[in-house]
């Protein structure tokens, strides 16, 4: 600590001596309670959730940070909290939501129309309290606009939290609360495809899954030691869930759909394409 | 067998003290009639020691400086449901006498209250918590109790067999008869009940016929009848006109909570809570508004009542949550006119007794996500803070917005987690929703996308998925869409000024719109 640092610091004590017992002592967090986020691998990665502090993930688009809300949504309605998501660009899909496990009934869904909106309406959640999961989705708000938050707000948010049982959680593009116990980054990774050979059409193709790899930036909470994982989410919401059967596919071609792939009857998702073209 | 009777002197003057509290030490002077002839029809006794007279007219009145309010049947009319409503709370059996006088059977509530002096002043206090000043009467025979609650002000306790010797001092105008039967005793010199009861019965009979025998018996003490029961009602209704209308809603926040009060003051009488609260106004007519509507033919006339109805999830008792959910509805949605006369009325139910258990997941205190959802309703609208709920429909996107009420009941398990493999199973592929969807322009090579212009961007086409084709609605505001899954390659992109720049790349859903012949973008995997 340099010599202006520790005359200001002993400056500002001097100021709130009365008022304030130790302005610069760090609050010990302890260990916080660690609830699953819904999926293994960044459990495994970071320990869990911590209940009473702020976790931010980050990531740029299409990284996986809605697969990574949705499972937490999921997690945390199938054990009957009640959980709110600030979607502040308004990008919540609830049918993809419902396919994925989240219990609707016990989400408070706020959809807004900008950034102001999104805080103020944190800012209510926060103190109404009660809640098992609060979510805040900056995911689409650029990360200039972001950026703009002034940063007592996270303080505030995180100081809001402390020693209740919410967990607070930020998704954005960028890393913007330097309050967050828990910071978690995501990259994508190629898109995978079934019945993707070389030159084969694209309707006998269906996209499986986008892995991403997520990554701990920063962490004030005990956690296993690994660096970062990889996940293989399940096929999300298909076309085909909400259509009809294509009609232009001729019924022989099923047997086309994996020229280069053995087709494994066990594979549900394989049974399931496999019918689609031949009930048509 | 014990009687009590609460009378209320002065009930008109009383039923407006009632609203206004700020009167209740001061004169006051009630007048009546059809404008400009208004009469004075009752005052306190503070304003007729001022000299103050009945009959009077507003001007006169005025000139003495004493405050005048018009007449209120409605505040009245509250007023005794809430003297009943406070009979209620004390004892099942109430007979509702008079429109300020009720009795109450109080046989078997001194293991409740205690002795019968106890049973008269818990009474008092009730009624004194309604905001009204009772004269309190506990007897062994109903018409003893209200004789002396009408003669005696405070609490008055008769012992049984001492009813004659009790109400012998009292004036003969406390006794229930007509006003020729009042002054015939006058007449004869009686001038207190003690007199009236030392008349012989049959000569008194000869002259006054049964009514004669009646008020000899009441007299005596000796007049016995059965309680006449009311039925109890669930039905809870406050109402206010004002003098002047009010427009603001500062000044009617103020109103709103003393009605609020009064409303649940009711309530808690009668160990309830509130369900549902309606409100209504009614409002100044606009003369511009009239006038252009008179003008106009066309145009409907705006609506002279303003109504809205309150719905809690849980029974609620708090004047303060009410008075604040009550000022949100009104500031989202204010009334396009002054208002004259504000209504409340309340649909009762138990209250809530239910006990968080110790293991029992959290979830936010039901009074406080109330206020918590109408700040929001408020900040974001209505329709954009509740539960989503898919519609039963093909068509992509569709669900509507239901009220958040998060139930506590575990679901059961679905085939998908029948295992318990929440926790442990692979998470879903999430979709993140573009809300409209956006118009693209797409490039197309033997019948697949190998292009894709978004937001300016031009993203080359790696691999694709589709055309998956649904349709729907024919009858009406028909749709018809190709799908396709396509991964974007943009290039590369900086986020931030400064960072490096990464590759820019998605997995995307557009589509065709058959009707429209458009390209448009839904949403990405993410």
């Amino acid at each position: 600590m340099s010599r202006n640092t520790a005359i200001l610091r002993s400056h500002v004590e001097s100021e709130l001596r009365g008022r304030v017992a130790s302005p610069f002592a760090e609050k010990a967090c302890g260990n916080p309670e660690l609830v699953s986020s819904g999926i293994p691998e960044i459990d495994a990665l970071s320990g869990g959730l911590p209940r009473g502090a702020l976790t931010e993930i980050y990531g740029p688009p299409c990284s996986g940070r809605m697969t990574l809300l949705v499972s937490m949504l999921a997690e945390r309605t199938a054990e009957t909290e009640a959980c709110a998501l600030i979607d502040v660009q308004d990008t919540f899909d609830p049918l993809a939501a419902a396919a994925a496990g989240v219990a609707l009934d016990r989400l408070l869904w706020v959809r807004c129309k900008s950034l102001d909106q999104g805080l103020r309406a944190a800012d209510l959640l926060v103190r109404g309290g009660g809640f098992g999961l609060i979510a805040m989705d900056l995911s689409e708000t650029a990360p200039k606009t972001a950026r703009a938050v002034p940063l007592n707000v996270w303080f505030r948010f995180r100081r809001a939290v402390e020693n209740t049982a919410t967990i607070l959680a930020l998704f954005a593009q960028q890393p913007n609360a330097p309050c967050a116990s828990l910071v978690l980054g995501l990259q994508a990774e190629a898109a995978r495809w079934r019945g993707a050979s070389a030159g084969a059409p694209s309707f006998i193709r269906l996209l499986e899954n986008a892995p991403l790899e997520a990554a701990i930036v920063r962490s004030r909470i005990p956690r296993p030691g690994r660096k970062c994982v990889h996940i293989f989410p399940r096929r999300g919401s298909w076309p085909t869930d909400a259509a009809t059967p294509p009609g232009r596919i001729e019924p022989q071609m099923a047997w086309a759909i994996s020229p280069d792939e053995k087709f494994d009857p066990s594979d549900s998702d394989a049974i399931g394409f496999a019918s689609l073209y031949s009930s048509s | 067998m014990a009687f009590a009777c609460i009378y209320i002197p002065d009930f008109m003057v009383q039923s407006l003290m009632r609203s206004e509290p700020a009167l209740r030490d001061g004169p006051l002077a009630v007048i009546e009639g059809a404008p400009p002839l208004w009469n004075v029809v009752a005052a306190n006794p503070v304003a007729l020691r001022a000299g103050l007279k009945l009959g009077m007219t507003k001007a006169q009145a005025e000139e003495f400086g004493i405050p005048v309010r018009h007449r209120s049947e409605s505040q009245e009319k509250a007023t005794h449901a809430a003297l009943l409503d406070a009979g209620w709370g004390a004892s099942p059996r109430v007979e509702e006498t008079r429109e300020d006088t009720i009795v109450l059977d109080i046989a078997g509530l001194d293991s409740l209250f205690g002795s019968r002096n106890d049973i008269a002043r818990e009474l008092a206090r009730r009624a004194s918590h309604l905001g009204l000043i009772p004269q309190v009467a506990a007897a062994s025979s109903i018409e003893a109790a209200i004789h002396a609650a009408r003669g005696f002000a405070g609490i008055t306790v008769i012992p049984d067999g001492e009813e004659r010797k009790a109400l012998s001092g009292l004036p003969i105008h406390v006794l229930s008869a007509g006003v020729e039967t009042i002054e015939v005793l006058e007449r004869w010199g009686v001038e207190t009940l003690g007199g009236l009861a030392n008349l012989p019965v049959l000569p008194l009979s000869e002259r006054l016929g049964a009514e004669g025998v009646r008020l000899h018996q009441i007299a005596s003490g000796s007049c016995t009848r059965s309680i006449v029961l009311a039925s109890p009602s669930l039905h809870f209704e406050e109402e206010m006109e004002l003098e002047d209308a009010v427009e603001e809603l500062d000044p009617l926040s103020f109103l709103l909570g003393r009605l609020l009060d009064q409303l649940c003051a009711r309530l808690a009488g009668r160990a309830l809570a509130l369900r549902a609260l309606h409100l209504q106004f009614d409002l100044e007519p606009h003369f511009e508004r009239e006038f252009r509507s008179l003008a106009d033919d066309v145009r409907p006339r705006e609506a002279t009542v303003y109504g809205k109805v309150l719905t809690l999830p849980v029974p609620v008792r708090d004047a303060k949550l009410l008075l604040q959910l009550l000022r949100l509805q009104l500031q989202s949605d204010p009334p396009l006119a002054s208002i004259r006369k504000i209504s409340l009325s309340a649909e009762a139910s138990a209250p809530r007794v239910t006990q968080n258990g110790l293991f029992a997941p959290q979830a936010p205190d039901p009074e406080k996500l109330e206020l918590t959802l109408a700040r929001l309703a408020k900040l974001v609208g209505q329709a954009n803070a509740g539960s989503p709920e898919p519609l039963d429909t093909h068509r992509p996107g569709a669900f509507r917005m239901n009220r958040f009420a998060p139930s506590q009941v575990r679901p059961e398990k679905s085939a998908q987690n029948a295992s318990g493999k929440i926790g442990t199973a692979k998470p879903m592929q999430g979709f993140r929703a573009i809300r409209p969807p956006v118009p693209i322009t797409v490039d197309i090579r033997d019948e697949e996308p190998v292009r894709v212009y978004l937001r300016g961007k031009c993203g080359t086409v790696t691999a694709a998925s589709g055309p998956w084709k649904t349709s729907g609605d024919w009858w009406q505001d028909s749709w018809q869409h190709s799908e396709w899954d396509v991964a974007l390659d943009f290039g590369t992109r900086t986020a931030l000024r400064g960072s490096e720049p990464r590759p820019d790349q998605g997995v995307y859903r557009i589509y065709n719109d058959g009707r429209q012949g458009r390209w448009f973008v839904r949403g990405t995997h993410d």
